[in-house]
């Protein structure tokens, strides 16, 4: 029965209802497809790297496990060094450098780069002959409508783009490694070295090899682990965010609920006399409104959850070069209990009101 | 101890409003015997309300005793107070205090959650029947005449067969005909059931159903005839 009257109560003020459910969803919804972007962003590295083809990564050995993506921290003499140690079929360096908010641009020896990824395959145009070259890939262009023989302004110098790529290999541009080295005044250093051996079944062994060796200046991570390393969990600055933007979700859904349970019992202050005169003890008033509330934070989660799939096919529509998303489903009751606990905290201070209500002088209430 | 129902000796009650005290009952003596009925008359603002909600645990008295079924109302928590509303209280609201959220029917059924009843009494069937309540029992406050929903009112206060039934003007709403059916059940439950029952009325015939009448003046009981 208290159930039915929860219900009814919604009904009666619907629009009411439905705003704060509405408010309560955009920020469930905000959360999702942060975690959403995050790891879709974060899985489109990780498959980027995987996609050269190499064993091993050489990154510096910065002594923590946290992944860093500023660019040239390797002293590039390290190349020649590595390439001629045993069981090493070829390395190359790669340096990293951000072009947009998260779009990145690679700078390798393209010749070298062939012999370890097998290979990048044009759709169109063909491989990089001067310093000014560059290669995007393919959703990158059909976004941006690139074609070949265009020039490209990216970090304040003008490309000529040579070849539109198959994507998947390094980032989504790639240029000769001297130009941008110039560009970023990282000459003669990269991000990190890529490693192919003779056969892939000894990378653990030469991990600890190499790890052994290079001591100090470089750390060896072989292909497997360092997928693992592209994880939420690993990027402090991005965990920070998502904690922000959570907590700003629990501080707006508190409000929201706080606010419409607020004024329900303003405006119900003669319901709650009633209740309280047919008997209703203060936590049963209390109750009542705590329901409202969960319902509130249910139903604002299934329009977050229903937000997240209609944003999520949105950014892919608009922007599926630059913003990878993904579903995050794990995510889903994390959201909820956000926007549970949200809820349940707004409704405290009106709940309590209720609560102390005197009866009779809400039954003359008019 | 005498097994006087409702005894009060010296009841006051002052509402603070602003700063002008407002003292709507002055010294109130009463004694109400078990399966007694009666009728409660007196000009508007003489207090009668005003008894009846603290006869019901509704308002804590200002000052003196009051007792009901053995209780005293002044030694009683809130939460006390809010049991024995729940257990042995119908209270028949002047302004009815139906929740306009809920039906008719819902209306009665929560007063009968809230006091723990899990179905309708013996006989609610033809009380609702005996009411002409039975046919808008889907209907909503706001789609029921007053009359209409002073019935379901006194359905909802009948619900849980309370031992005292507190009715203010529970027929100042109703035709002729519908009052004399509503003043029939009343006396009919008092005499079946043995229930104590306390009406307030402004209609002198209305009154005539009870076993006594009291009228009150200016925050006091004047005349007590039998
Ligand atoms: N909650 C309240 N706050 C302040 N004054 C009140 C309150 N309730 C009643 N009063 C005052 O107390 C006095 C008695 O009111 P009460 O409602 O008991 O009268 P009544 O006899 O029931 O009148 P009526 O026949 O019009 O219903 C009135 O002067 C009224 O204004
Ligand atoms: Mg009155």
């Amino acid at each position: 029965m208290i159930n039915k009257l929860v219900l009814e109560n919604l009904k009666h003020r619907w629009v009411r209802t439905l705003l704060s459910a509405l408010v309560v969803g955009v920020q469930v919804m905000s959360i999702l497809t942060l975690i959403g972007l995050s790891r879709g962003m974060l899985q489109d590295s990780a498959n980027r790297t995987k996609g050269t083809g190499a064993d091993i990564v050489l990154r510096p050995d910065t002594g923590h496990g946290t992944l860093s993506f500023s660019s040239g921290q390797v002293k590039e003499s390290f190349v020649p060094y590595v390439a001629k140690l045993p069981h090493v079929r070829q390395a190359v360096g790669v340096l990293t450098q951000a072009v947009e908010l998260i779009t990145s641009m690679n700078g390798v020896n393209f010749d070298e780069f062939q012999k370890i990824s097998g290979g990048l395959r044009f759709l169109s145009g063909g491989p990089p002959q001067g310093p000014d070259d560059l290669l995007v890939d393919e959703a990158y262009a059909r976004q941006h409508r690139l074609h070949v023989g265009q020039t490209v302004k990216l970090l304040n110098h003008d490309w000529h783009l040579v070849g539109i790529v198959q994507g998947g290999m390094l980032a989504r541009f790639i240029v000769p490694l001297t130009t941008l080295q110039d560009l970023t005044s990282n000459s003669k250093r990269v991000s990190q070295i890529l490693v192919k051996l003779d056969n892939p079944s000894l990378a653990d062994r030469e991990v600890a090899e190499f790890n052994e060796k290079l001591k100090g200046n470089l750390q060896a991570i072989s292909m497997a682990d360092f997928l693992s390393l592209f994880n939420i969990n690993n990027i402090p600055q991005l965990k920070a965010f998502i904690a922000v933007i959570t907590a700003l979700a629990v501080v707006v859904g508190f409000l929201v609920v706080f606010l419409s349970m607020y004024t329900a019992v303003v405006e119900r202050t003669r319901e709650i006399g009633i209740l309280k005169a047919l008997g209703a003890k203060p936590w049963t008033v209390v109750d009542i409104l705590v329901r409202e509330a969960v319902v509130l934070a249910l139903i604002g989660c299934a329009l977050g959850i229903v937000l997240t799939i209609i944003a999520k096919a949105a950014i892919l529509a608009i922007a599926p070069a630059s913003l990878p998303v993904t579903d995050a489903p794990d995510w889903w009751p994390i959201a909820a209990a956000i926007a549970l606990g949200g809820a349940l905290l707004g409704a405290i201070y009106p709940g309590l009101k209720a609560a102390r209500q005197d009866a009779i002088e809400a039954l003359s209430y008019e | 101890m005498n097994t006087a129902m409702i005894q009060v000796r010296g009841l006051r009650k002052t509402y603070h409003t602003g700063d002008v005290d407002v003292h709507a009952l002055r010294g109130v003596d009463l004694e109400v015997q078990r399966g007694e009925f009666l009728a409660v008359m007196g000009p508007s603002g003489s207090g009668k309300s005003t008894l009846f909600h603290i006869l019901g645990g509704l308002a804590p008295p200002t000052d003196g005793h009051v007792f009901v079924d053995g209780l005293d109302l002044r030694a009683l928590t809130e939460s006390e107070r809010t049991e024995m509303r729940q257990r042995k209280i119908g209270f028949v609201f002047q302004k009815y205090n139906l929740l306009p959220t809920l039906t008719a029917r819902d209306n009665i059924a929560l007063a009968q959650a809230l006091g723990k009843r899990k179905s309708w009494p013996e006989g609610f069937n033809e009380i609702l029947d005996l009411l002409g309540i039975k046919q808008r029992l889907r209907h909503k406050p706001r789609a029921m005449s007053g009359g209409e929903q002073q019935r379901v009112a006194i359905a909802r206060a009948l619900v849980n067969q309370p031992a005292i039934l507190l009715a203010d003007e529970p027929t100042g709403n109703l035709d002729t005909e519908n009052s004399d059916l509503v003043l029939n059940l009343l006396r009919d439950l008092n005499k079946r059931t043995g229930q104590t029952i306390l009406m307030i009325t402004h209609n002198p015939e209305a009154a005539a159903f009870a076993d006594r009448m009291v009228t009150m003046r200016d925050g006091r009981i004047l005349t007590s005839d039998s």
